[in-house]
């Protein structure tokens, strides 16, 4: 891709060619002459759209309707423009801007696709049916469809394995058969029929298939674009502006320069029932009681210790200690284990040194199973088990009713917001710091890793 | 007996003579290069050898067939695995510029392991494993391979006895080796669905049905404890749930007891006006049989998995494949152990001298590779090696069709 800020060139299309749609893939990079202060504020304000789009994603389980209704609000407050034109305009080149802030490494690009995406799927829903027809056929994805004697041979299987359809709707809409290669999230949720490798899909649901394809184009490009990106970077005006919007994501740095040599050995277990946060007290505690813990644990609590202060020299004696009071020998310590905390120090393999994991990680990714103690405790454990956990912790009932973990209607679609603020209302309780017991979600900037919190 | 005693003490010795004279070298070569169509298919690949006192190196590659008998007869290794095809040779991937050495195709894996059903079984726990809960695994076996064939359009799988516990799928369509990491874990997932309420495949019931009575009720005496009794009744509705507690009072035989249970939920299910009424009964029967695999083996292009014919180095057991065809008479305790097939080495059988001399006069096969069929020919392990030469040649064949259609379409232009 090319951005060509300083280089004059053509403007190709014309007006209506260009922006025939108000939706697009992105394949074509801008062509065209913008000023810096428009450069600016137009990757400053898709940035603050992307944002609110993840905070949305994490808050609200995504197939709601209160997610939909909000993310449409904040679609369209940021839809700001003297004409459509200006606007798709607008979308188009933000994106491409926002590309090469985001490409250099693999989380800022995995996040800004995950983003990307969310948003994309939003606006694709939101179309009527026949933008969405016109939609595909602008972008060549051409699958087949399936002819009424198809569709009347496999009228049982289509009717038994795809979500949400009757005799009379397989009918009227039209099915695709796509190559499940190309369906994989349906495939996954099993929401249509499956045969001989193919996915039958109803019309309806073909968004899940254009994601797909957005996905895999927008991953390569981004591939392509950090190999160009010392050339744009090498441009003075635009490298200060390309680093902010990245850094503006990872949010703060937790390089151990800050933290280390602040913390003893001596210090860990009163710590850990005072400040620690409720995933790493549950760790360290489960290390205490049986000697070991597993890999999920050992990542997510070894961080942890290493963002708090902690040096190699302390950590390999911490975890040695404790794994030979259990059933493994000094010999295998240092075989099985301390090549791994090395690592995590970044003084093996390809020597990256690893930051601890945020908040949103921990909860996101690699849910614990039986025998682990990783992952959030306010996420993965059972509301029962947690409650009794609170109370042993001795948070007095009305701080549990606080956290709310009273109510009869326990269930495990308990939103990620309430969990949060049962977290922070936690927090507050074991005396760890003070906050304000009204925090909204949004506010999860500045608490989004377990490291602030001693 | 199959086992003849193995000790783990011999695998020294009886490891040198394993990989000298009975392990299928030429038909693993020719497996993995796949009729030579991509260049350096086989030269890319990755191996992990696990060598005596737990020794792992990972990143051997090899040349050619021979490269990789002399290394493996040199190293004795005790456990072998298969990785991912790169995109340059493994055991020179320190040379290759950082980020360029990349996994690019591997055959699409599934491990089913028994203790995953640790919940589900009474009679055994662990690595242990007895001819009664072994049907799950053969309830297993037939519904993913039927999902796989049927629903994804595979054809190439190869079934293999782990050695111990459990069952490795090795599929090996061109279109399963080239699957990105997502669509690995995207099947994976399509095929456990222990959790899952939605629309379930009839089929599947059929097989469930099918074993289930026999598996559970009777071999596993689902019915017959009082846990167990509470983890069915778990499941249901509270007004079956109170009428068969009522019924289990008097009733005793577990038979007995299943049927009074789907009859009350059939009844239910008649009864209700809902659309897509309460398969209680099915559910049940689910949750105790259906696949549980392991998302994290199937998922990686890069994951290191046991190859076919290596040797359990606890059991003994060699890694055979197995026939489908014949599936319910397969008995992972008659699966010859690496003492065992030694043993059969030393022991001629009669008639085979006049055999293979005719043979040999046909065939124009060298000394070596002779002596090799001759071998194994008479241990145990030669309906093993048939199976996976029947299974190559399937691959084959196919492969040959697909060029021809390919070169078919060019020609018409």
């Amino acid at each position: 891709m090319q951005f060509s800020g300083r280089r004059r060139k053509l403007a190709v299309h014309s007006q209506n060619d260009l922006y025939s749609h108000c939706l697009q893939l992105y394949v074509q990079p801008p062509l065209e002459n913008i000023s810096l202060s428009e450069f600016e504020t137009f990757a400053v304000e898709r940035l603050k759209l992307l944002k609110t789009v993840e905070n949305l994603g994490v808050s609200y389980v995504k197939t709601t309707e209160q997610y939909t209704k909000k993310l449409h609000a904040s679609f369209t407050k940021s839809q700001v423009g003297p004409s459509e034109y200006e606007k798709r305009r607008k979308d188009h080149i933000s994106h491409f801007i926002l590309r090469l802030a985001y490409c250099q490494t693999e989380d800022l690009r995995r996040w800004f696709i995950q983003q990307e995406m969310d948003l994309f799927r939003h606006r694709f829903n939101d179309l009527s049916s026949k933008y969405k027809t016109e939609f595909l056929h602008k972008n060549n994805l051409k699958y087949d469809t399936l002819s009424a004697d198809e569709k009347m041979n496999l009228k049982d299987q289509l009717i038994n394995s795809t979500f949400g359809f009757s005799g009379i709707t397989i009918v009227e809409q039209d099915f695709y058969k796509v190559p499940f290669q190309d369906a994989l999230d349906l495939i996954r949720t099993r929401k249509v029929f499956l045969r001989g490798g193919y996915a039958y899909i109803p019309h309806q649901d073909i968004v899940t298939i254009v994601l797909n394809d957005f996905r895999t184009r927008l991953s390569k490009a981004l591939a392509l674009t950090a190999r160009s990106l010392p050339a744009v970077q090498s441009d003075e005006r635009l490298q200060p502006l390309l680093n902010h919007l990245s850094h503006a994501y990872v949010g703060q740095d937790y390089s151990i320069q800050k933290n280390i040599g602040k913390i003893s050995l001596e210090q860990i277990d009163p710590l850990s029932a005072k400040s620690f946060p409720l995933c790493m007290r549950q760790l360290h505690k489960s290390l205490r009681e049986n000697h070991h813990l597993r890999h999920g644990g050992r990542m997510q609590y070894g961080l942890f210790l290493k963002g708090i202060g902690l040096t190699l020299e302390q950590a390999l004696q911490f975890w040695r200690s404790e794994f030979i009071r259990g059933k493994v020998d000094a010999d295998k310590f240092d075989k099985a284990y301390a090549y791994s905390i090395r690592h995590m120090f970044g003084k093996e393999g390809k020597r990256t040194d690893y930051t601890p994991y945020s908040c949103m990680k921990v909860i996101l990714s690699n849910p614990p199973s039986q025998g682990d103690y990783h992952g959030c405790p306010f996420r993965h454990s059972d509301p029962e088990l947690l409650k009794q956990k609170l109370q042993s912790y001795k948070l007095s009932p009305s701080g549990i009713v606080q956290v709310g973990l009273h109510t009869h209607t326990l269930k495990h679609n308990w939103s990620l917001a309430h969990r949060i603020k049962a977290f922070l209302h936690y927090m507050d309780f074991s005396g760890g710091f003070k906050l304000s017991s009204v925090l909204e979600y949004q506010q999860l900037e500045d608490i989004t890793n377990p490291v602030t919190w001693p | 007996m199959s086992n003849s005693d193995y000790d783990p003490a011999c695998l020294p010795d009886l490891l040198p003579l394993y990989y000298r004279r009975l392990f299928p070298f030429s038909q693993y070569y020719r497996w993995l290069s796949y009729g030579g169509v991509t260049k350096n298919y086989f030269q890319n690949r990755e191996f992990s050898f696990t060598l005596k006192d737990d020794i792992y190196v990972r990143y051997q590659s090899f040349s050619t067939q021979n490269e990789l008998e002399k290394e493996m007869q040199k190293m004795n290794p005790y456990k072998i695995d298969i990785g991912a095809v790169y995109s340059h040779r493994p055991s020179q991937h320190n040379t290759v510029k950082s980020g360029t050495f990349q996994a690019l195709e591997k055959e699409l894996v599934f491990d089913i392991d028994m203790t995953d059903y640790d919940d589900v079984r009474s009679c055994c726990s662990a690595a242990d494993i007895c001819s009664k809960c072994w049907t799950l695994m053969t309830i297993a076996i037939r519904i993913l391979d039927r999902a796989l064939r049927e629903d994804f359009g595979f054809q190439h799988l190869l079934w293999v006895y782990s050695g111990r516990r459990g069952v490795h799928c090795w599929v090996c369509d061109e279109a399963a080796r080239k699957l990105s990491v997502a669509a690995r874990s995207a099947v994976a997932e399509y095929l456990s669905l222990v959790k899952v309420r939605k629309k379930k495949k009839k089929k599947n019931n059929t097989y469930i049905s099918h074993y289930f009575l026999q598996y559970a009720i009777v071999g596993q005496e689902l019915l017959s404890s009082k846990e167990g009794v509470d983890k069915v009744l778990n499941l249901l509705p509270e007004d079956i749930l109170c009428d068969l507690l009522l019924h289990y009072q008097s009733e005793k035989n577990p038979t007995k007891r299943w049927e009074r249970l789907k009859t009350l939920v059939h009844q239910k299910r008649q009864a209700t006006s809902k659309k897509g009424g309460q398969y209680f009964d099915k559910e049940i029967m689910l949750q105790y049989c259906y696949p549980r695999l392991d998302v994290n083996v199937s998922k990686g292009v890069n994951h290191l998995l046991k190859s076919p014919f290596s040797v359990h180095p606890k059991t003994g057991r060699i890694s055979v494949p197995i026939d489908l065809r014949n599936l319910d008479k397969f008995d992972p305790f008659e699966v010859p152990t690496i003492s065992l097939i030694c043993e059969e080495l030393d022991k001629p059988r009669p008639d085979e001298e006049e055999e293979d001399d005719t043979k040999d006069k046909e065939n124009e096969i060298e000394a070596g590779e002779r002596r090799k069929i001759r071998d194994f020919k008479r241990t145990s392990l030669a309906k093993y090696i048939k199976l996976f030469d029947q299974f190559l040649d399937s691959v084959a064949r196919s492969r040959k069709g697909d060029m021809l259609k390919k070169s078919d379409l060019q020609k018409d232009f």
